[in-house]
């Protein structure tokens, strides 16, 4: 990891699965970005923003689903991704879950690209019955992939956008989300417990390189021996 | 070195053919072939799947063309389920050597996992007797977790389990009598592996792995050799391995980096022209099993090291994989998979063997560190081993009914056991 040991600028990047332009999901998405913008700079930082706007990946989402193999527009997706200090995901709910296109994008990056990452969590719908969709699909996709998700979720169905509280949760949500980047906790989990999580080679956006060396399998692999009773090896690789 | 060549040629006054024949014949710094996964799969074009019967035909003449057209290698893959037919390459690579006279066989892979390396020792020793050296083999784990159980192993020990057999195997090929125990193959006392490997030198081995650092550990460990499959994924996976491969190698002491023995594959279709290549080999890249239905072919050609299109193309394209992993050994081209007919495959061989593998030496060879050895062959391996002196010709012992208790089942075995016990090397370990 090529963390820096002070991070001057907040970079963050909105993932936004909202189909049309303009779109309410793609506007959620960069309000809170906004919000976290202005909470950042009033607290003396600098901040970037970067959206990826995942209508831009179909012509490659196909041969990434089938084959693994990520075009050029997914390759800077991913680059941004892995150098974010906080991510936004924004996404339309179809058929009371989130898009299609945002479940896709997110099951095609490999496993370890945003652990510990800060993200916030939105989702726009054309009713209020589809509410829970943050909390009970989005938020385990993203403990699955060991980010880090705000406490505040924010969710926007048709009737929100007259109403000041959505305001509310966006700020919540985003003061929240620039709390978790000031306290450099991905930059410390990425530091000093890195090692802790398991990991395939080349992953994490091609970044994890390193090779344990001292492992059981590497003692095995120059000519040494498992001993029969020792049952748990550590770090087999399933792929 | 020169052995004469064996065939005339009918075509004459081609450069290029006359370059090829010049090789023929020749054992080369660089080798080039094919190899082959067995899937039998419906021609889109034409609608038609072979049957078996045909399929193994066709690869038995594929292979043969092979040495006909001027290509060294033909790897074969394993499988134990359809649509592959290859369940048994050992008995498919020994026809292949009785019907060629220079073709190196080999696997693409063997499986080290579910395969008991005893039964690997004993079967490939018997291919190299049989093929009076014109062999090695690769090994690999295979991903399919099915296969496992049929075998009475469980894929989540797949690391281990290659790992903790390939050491077996090399002692097996190395040791006239073994002692073992481990985890996973019930122990052995005083077993001699038979036939003992030709001259006494094991057959050459590549270690295959697309991105499991202990793989190329242990190729590294050993001194064997590193292939990377290098078809599907893009070339930093391959570049990345075959880097740590070659600093281990260094590490363990058998030369420097680039004294490593890399292997890559690779995937082409040649036609005379680039627009006729790609329009030919479309239907069967967007129906194939594995990446079709996926990216186009132009996507594919851009992110993998695919091939398609004028002999000019895929030589470049070729050319260029040593930038990335440096001066190797083998390249092996995938050419009969995804349904192309069997002779369209007799076609790409013409082509290859006529215009692209020619060149590719030629141009290989100019730009070559000086230092980077040829590729392993059991002459060069004889002859690393003994010099001018003659091969080690083991006879049995008589049969006194009681070899499984150890001892010397072989009339030398005493003075090998002196030799060894002068300390002047131990093989497991710097071989």
């Amino acid at each position: 990891m090529s963390e820096q040991a002070t991070q001057p600028v907040f970079r963050l990047v909105v993932v936004n699965a909202g189909i049309s332009d303009p779109s309410s999901t793609k506007l959620l998405g960069d309000r809170i970005a906004q919000s976290a913008r202005d909470i950042a700079e009033q607290r003396g930082h600098t901040v970037t923003v970067t959206t990826l706007d995942l209508r831009e990946l179909l012509p490659e989402l196909s041969g990434a689903l089938a084959s693994g193999l990520l075009g050029p527009r997914f390759t800077s997706a991913v680059d941004a991704l892995r150098e974010a200090d906080g991510v936004i995901a924004s996404t339309p709910v179809y058929k009371a879950g989130p898009s299609g296109l945002f479940s896709s994008f997110f099951q095609v990056l490999d496993n370890d690209l945003l652990i510990a990452k800060p993200i916030a969590l939105g989702a726009t719908a054309g009713t209020a019955r589809h509410a829970l969709v943050v909390d009970e699909q989005m938020r385990s996709l993203f403990a699955y992939l060991r980010a880090l998700s705000v406490p505040t979720s924010v969710f926007a169905s048709t009737e929100d956008w007259q109403d000041k509280s959505l305001g509310t949760r966006i700020d919540r949500a985003a003061f929240e989300l620039v709390l978790l980047i000031e306290s450099g906790f991905e930059r410390s989990v990425r530091g000093e417990s890195w090692r802790q999580y398991q990991h395939e080679y080349g992953s994490a956006g091609g970044t994890e390189l390193s090779i344990d060396l001292n492992s059981d399998l590497m003692r095995l692999a120059t000519g040494g021996s498992l001993s029969p009773e020792n049952a748990g090896i550590t770090g087999i690789d399933e792929g | 070195m020169r052995r004469g060549t064996s065939r005339g040629m009918m075509d004459v006054g081609h450069a290029l053919l006359v370059y090829a024949n010049a090789y023929k014949g020749q054992e080369h710094v660089m080798q080039f072939g094919i190899f082959s996964v067995s899937d039998i799969t419906r021609d889109p074009v034409s609608g038609a799947t072979p049957s078996e019967a045909e399929r193994i035909d066709a690869t038995v003449k594929a292979a043969v063309k092979a040495e006909e057209v001027g290509l060294d290698v033909f790897a074969i893959g394993e499988h134990h389920n359809p649509p592959f037919f290859s369940s048994s390459p050992t008995t498919l690579l020994a026809h292949i050597a009785a019907l060629t006279k220079r073709l190196v066989v080999t696997t693409s892979t063997t499986l080290i996992t579910t395969n008991d390396p005893v039964r690997i020792a004993e079967e490939y020793a018997m291919l190299q007797h049989l093929s009076k050296g014109r062999m090695d083999v690769m090994l690999g784990r295979g991903n399919t977790a099915p296969v496992y159980p049929w075998f009475g192993q469980d894929i989540r020990q797949g690391l281990p389990l290659a790992l903790e057999h390939y050491n077996l195997l090399h002692r097996l090929w190395r040791e006239d009598v073994v002692d073992w125990e481990g985890r996973f193959r019930t122990p052995l006392q005083g077993f001699t592996s038979t036939p003992r490997p030709l001259d006494d030198v094991p057959p050459f081995v590549w270690h295959g792995s697309i991105r499991t650092p202990e793989i190329a550990e242990q190729a590294a460990f050993y001194g064997d050799g590193f292939f990377a499959n290098h078809i599907f994924w893009p070339k930093e996976h391959t570049q990345r391995m075959v880097e740590f491969y070659r600093q281990r190698f260094e590490h363990y002491g058998h030369g420097t980096a680039k004294q490593a023995i890399v292997g890559l594959g690779g995937q082409t279709y040649v036609a005379k022209n680039s627009q006729d290549a790609k329009n030919e080999f479309r239907p069967y890249f967007d129906e194939a099993p594995v990446y079709g239905h996926g990216p186009t072919l132009e996507e594919f050609t851009e992110m993998t090291p695919l091939a398609v299109g004028s002999p000019q193309e895929i030589i470049d394209k070729t050319l260029s994989f040593r930038e990335y992993v440096g001066d190797y050994q083998r390249q092996l081209f995938l050419i009969d998979h995804a349904g192309l007919p069997a002779g369209a495959v007799q076609d790409q061989l013409e082509l290859l063997g006529s215009e692209v593998i020619p060149v590719l030496r030629r141009e290989m060879d100019a730009r070559r560190d000086p230092e980077v050895p040829d590729a392993p062959t059991h002459q060069s391996l004889v002859t690393a081993k003994y010099g001018d002196a003659e091969s080690r010709q083991p006879r049995p012992n008589a049969n006194r009914g009681d070899n499984v208790t150890g001892g010397s089942p072989y009339q030398d075995t005493d003075e090998i056991a002196r030799d060894e016990s002068t300390g002047e090397s131990t093989e497991e370990v710097s071989a």
